[in-house]
């Protein structure tokens, strides 16, 4: 929570805040998610920043809960080391994360739920019968419905945001649902925008400025949803997937959408039979996708390894969680590189992307396509459980700029075509095409001539090993290097990838108001990386590579020891975690202060 | 090049015909592969838009011998590939291909989903008993007692039944054959193609080297009965009654009860909706409900509920 400290003096009241953390503490069915997703709106439409976090029980119904919102009318990074206030919904809800809110920060407590503890941090508790509250305005209602109706309409009020928008988000939300709906709703959120907190000080001095951003076209949502329309924009119109969490959303996205513009995406039997009808899409001649996670990728690993030899396009989304094995399926990890990269057996180079924040997912999804069809080979696109459910508000995109419109080549061969030239990209010819030569290409996971007729020649298994080598090269010709963010050169260079953008970001900017000369890089693109790291790297005295992956039998994380095995430069060193939890910026700096102590 | 003016030229075996097969001289493919190129001289499918689909095995190296798109894609997998071509493109003829562990035992799965989806398309098996290419290991229809080199003192586990399973699957067309009746055989594959749906055939094709005469009780030459099924006529005679009904899962299974070698025909034929008619009436409908806006339309719509 920062406060413009303009001119402060006695009688001025606290002026309004910059930002503020704060964390919904309850059980999963209680519908936190839904203020969250609410306030995360409302941030977009208030030209605010905003990023969210939240955790879900991997078990199917209930079970604690929390969805913390990072407000600001500043850049926001990450969503938040430590709440500025947590509204607890229940004594556990209380216990296990009043440690999370700040010193001197507020907790919101439901009285007949929670019985608070003296604290020595200067916390402030403010109590508000919120279940008994709630079942009053909804007419004695038994079923403890509402409560995040009515914790939404006190957030309202506190924060002094703009009751007419959040009540037409109420009504766009429940709107269709019905009549008895939508006055329950609001029945429960007028009581609680209503609640007198009496003298309380705390209640005059929160309002929460708006963005001094003059974006209106702002749109708010999570990474699982802006990949799955980057996937669309991109021009993917097929697709074959099985449930995994946290993939599924974009699954059962795509299932929905699809056929709105022409396309299909079909649910398979198993992760084998979802690649394999991705490739059935893709040998068709259609841009398709699959995707999973961790599991799921380990078992389409044999098929991606036949994407690379027999060189057709696939996007392929891998959204990360905890592992090996079943591991921590609702928490965050970025243990999924290697796989990615050279997860297949045998030499089966392929392109790996990772999006940065919420907005990037959108866009990299389009990069992705563009990749796939240029150089005719699977492309995968990292996410991760904490990109697949935070909220973010982002710019809308500029359509008419990047959408592509998917085509099929049935385009006539002639008799020069061969299906697999050893000295020019690979065209795809889909089934319908007619070969004026009279000869029909096979596709083939076996090694081949250029023709596609398996062959087991030595020179011929070196020439196309090298030709499906030297298009991923290729790739990285075409790549820009990444922006610098900070002094281009100085102590501490910090490398990141994928949804660690945010806080290695706030971080850099911590470090640097605190008189360090730390400066820092995000790869988006990991396979093949893009040239001249080299000289980036040469212009720091250490280069610490921040990842949410293990640290490994050497002492260096996943993207680290690819990036020491390609400079060779032992200044490469990590800062590695695996708790499951987005990188705290204090983690960040700690690490700093290891590695340059 | 051709020009629009030129008749289409008649598909022929020499048109469909590519490289010469790697099979073992003897081997029962060569004549399931022979019949596949009469039935589509017969049937006059535009070249292009046949496509042979194989995994991995002796007969899954099929694509390769048809001049035409193919794909000879990964052990176990050629259904699920040949439904997403099968799905995204309703203006080709897709056919599958492949042998007993291909599709009954590493594919299994993927036989039983596409059986009850009822993708259009048509799954050619090439039944042999035994592994081939890797030489003589037991299979998911080797008999129990047969020796191989998984099993050296006898196959233990009991095989499966490719006819009940397909038909308990939900197949909408399940025959089967006997590599050395080759009229029989087209007579099935015609059949199968023009059956709307999942069409399979399973054909007894022995392997020569690793199971020879594992077939000859079905092949009359050599001292086998090769009894095809009386399909029922519905002609209301008395004789009728005890014809095999088609359309009936009871007659399908007391038929694939029999004891080896059973009988060979077609076991079980129904109409079904298929996956690609009832996903195309989604699409449609979507795309109605929509009014056919463009994708720019759509994606703008959508970005603006996220305001």
């Amino acid at each position: 929570m920062e406060r413009d400290d303009q001119s402060p003096s006695d009688s001025t009241p606290p002026s309004d805040l910059q930002n503020a953390v704060i964390r919904f503490a309850g059980n999963s069915q209680d519908g936190i998610q839904t203020i969250g997703g609410f306030l995360a709106k409302l941030a977009g439409r208030s030209a605010r920043e905003v990023m969210t976090y939240m955790t879900i029980p991997s078990t199917i119904s209930g079970g604690p809960s929390i969805f913390q919102v990072h407000l600001g009318s500043g850049e926001v990074l990450s969503p938040g080391d430590e709440a500025d206030f947590l509204v607890a919904f229940y004594q556990h809800s209380y216990d296990n994360h009043i440690g999370s809110l700040r010193d001197g920060g507020v907790c919101i407590y439901d009285t007949d739920n929670v019985e608070p503890v003296a604290n020595e941090r200067g916390l402030q508790h403010v109590g508000i019968p919120i279940t008994s509250t709630t079942v009053e305005a909804l007419g004695g209602s038994t079923r403890e419905r509402g409560k995040n109706l009515f914790v939404l309409g006190l957030v309202t009020n506190l924060f002094k945001l703009d009751r007419e928008k959040v009540v037409a988000l109420i009504d766009r939300q429940f709107g269709r649902k019905g009549e008895d709906v939508i006055r329950n709703a609001m029945l429960a959120f007028d009581a609680g925008y209503g609640y007198s907190l009496g003298s309380d000080v705390l209640y005059q001095s929160w309002a929460l400025r708006d963005g001094l951003s003059v974006d209106t076209d702002r749109m708010t949502t999570d990474g699982n949803t802006a990949l799955m329309y980057g996937l669309i924009a991109g021009g993917v119109r097929y697709g074959s997937g099985y449930p995994i969490t946290p993939w599924s959303s974009i699954m059962e996205g795509l299932r929905s959408e699809l056929p709105k513009y022409g396309g299909l995406f079909v649910q398979a039997e198993d992760e084998l039979g979802a690649v394999s009808m991705a490739l059935g899409f893709a040998y068709a001649g259609h841009l398709s996708i699959t995707g999973s996670s961790g599991p799921g990728l380990s078992l389409k690993m044999e098929a991606l390894s036949y994407a690379v030899m027999a060189e057709l396009p696939l996007i392929v989304v891998n959204v990360q969680r905890g592992g090996p094995s079943t591991g921590l399926p609702t928490s965050v990890e970025q243990s999924d590189l290697m796989q990615a990269i050279y997860g297949s057996h045998g030499d089966a180079p392929r392109i790996v992307l990772a999006p940065k924040n919420v907005e990037d997912c959108f866009y990299i999804a389009i990069e992705a396509c563009q990749l796939a069809r240029k150089y005719s080979c699977p492309v995968l696109i990292l996410s991760d459980s904490a990109l697949a459910t935070r909220i973010e508000a982002f710019k809308e995109p500029d359509l008419d700029a990047c959408l592509i419109e998917p085509t099929l080549d049935q385009e006539p061969r002639g008799e020069e075509f061969k299906p697999y030239p050893v000295d020019a990209p690979t065209r795809h010819a889909p089934p319908g095409t007619k070969m004026l030569g009279g000869k029909y290409p096979v596709v083939t996971g076996l090694e081949h001539d250029e023709w596609g007729h398996p062959s087991a020649s030595p020179e011929m298994h070196a020439k196309m090993n090298a030709k499906r080598r030297e298009k991923i090269k290729a790739v990285a010709a075409d790549l820009p290097l990444p922006e610098v963010f900070g002094e281009e050169s100085g102590d501490v260079l910090l490398v990141g990838w994928g949804s660690t953008w945010g806080p290695i970001r706030e971080a850099t900017k911590r470090a640097k108001d605190k008189g360090l000369s730390v400066s820092s890089i995000h790869i988006r693109h990991l396979n093949p990386l893009p040239n001249g790291f080299e000289e980036i790297f040469a212009k720091f005295k250490h280069v610490l590579v921040v990842e949410m992956n293990d640290e490994g039998l050497y002492g260096f994380g996943q993207l680290a020891t690819l990036l020491r095995a390609r400079y060779c430069d032992s200044k490469i060193q990590s800062i590695c975690k695996t708790d499951g939890l987005n990188f705290r910026i204090r983690e960040i700096l700690e690490g700093i202060t290891k590695h340059t102590s | 090049m051709a020009t629009a003016a030129e008749a289409p030229q008649k598909l022929t075996k020499k048109e469909l015909s590519a490289d010469h097969p790697t099979w073992c001289p003897g081997c029962g493919d060569f004549a399931v592969l022979a019949s596949f190129f009469k039935v589509l001289e017969k049937l006059q499918i535009p070249h292009e838009q046949i496509v042979t689909i194989a995994g991995i095995g002796c007969s899954s190296r099929f694509p390769y011998f048809v001049n035409g798109h193919g794909v000879h894609f990964i052990h176990g997998r050629a259904l699920p590939l040949a439904t997403g071509v099968s799905l995204g493109r309703p203006d080709l003829h897709v056919f599958a291909f492949g042998g007993d562990g291909d599709g009954y035992s590493i594919g299994g799965n993927h036989l039983d989903h596409a059986a009850r989806k009822n993708v259009n398309l048509t799954y050619v098996v090439m039944d042999n008993f035994v592994y081939g290419l890797t030489k003589k290991q037991t299979s998911p229809t080797s008999p129990q007692g047969f020796k191989s080199k998984t099993d050296p003192t006898g196959a233990i586990d009991r095989p499966i039944n490719p006819m009940k399973k397909l038909v308990s699957n939900g197949a909408t067309f399940v025959a089967r054959s006997h590599a050395t009746q080759v009229k029989h055989m087209m007579e099935m594959f015609e059949r199968a193609i023009l059956h709307p749906g999942f069409s399979v055939v399973e054909i007894l094709s022995e392997c020569v080297i690793f199971y020879p005469g594992a077939f000859d009780a079905g092949n009359p030459r050599k001292g086998g009965e090769f009894d095809v099924i009386d399909e029922k006529k519905w002609d209301n005679t008395p004789e009728d009654e005890a014809r095999h009904d088609v359309t009936s899962d009871d007659d399908a299974f007391a038929i694939a009860s029999l004891d080896f070698p059973g009988k060979f025909g077609v076991f079980y034929e129904v109409d079904h909706p298929t996956k690609n008619q009832l996903e195309q009436k989604w699409i449609d409908s979507s795309r109605e409900k929509v009014k056919n806006a463009p994708a720019k339309d759509l994606l703008r719509e959508r970005f603006a509920a996220m305001k």
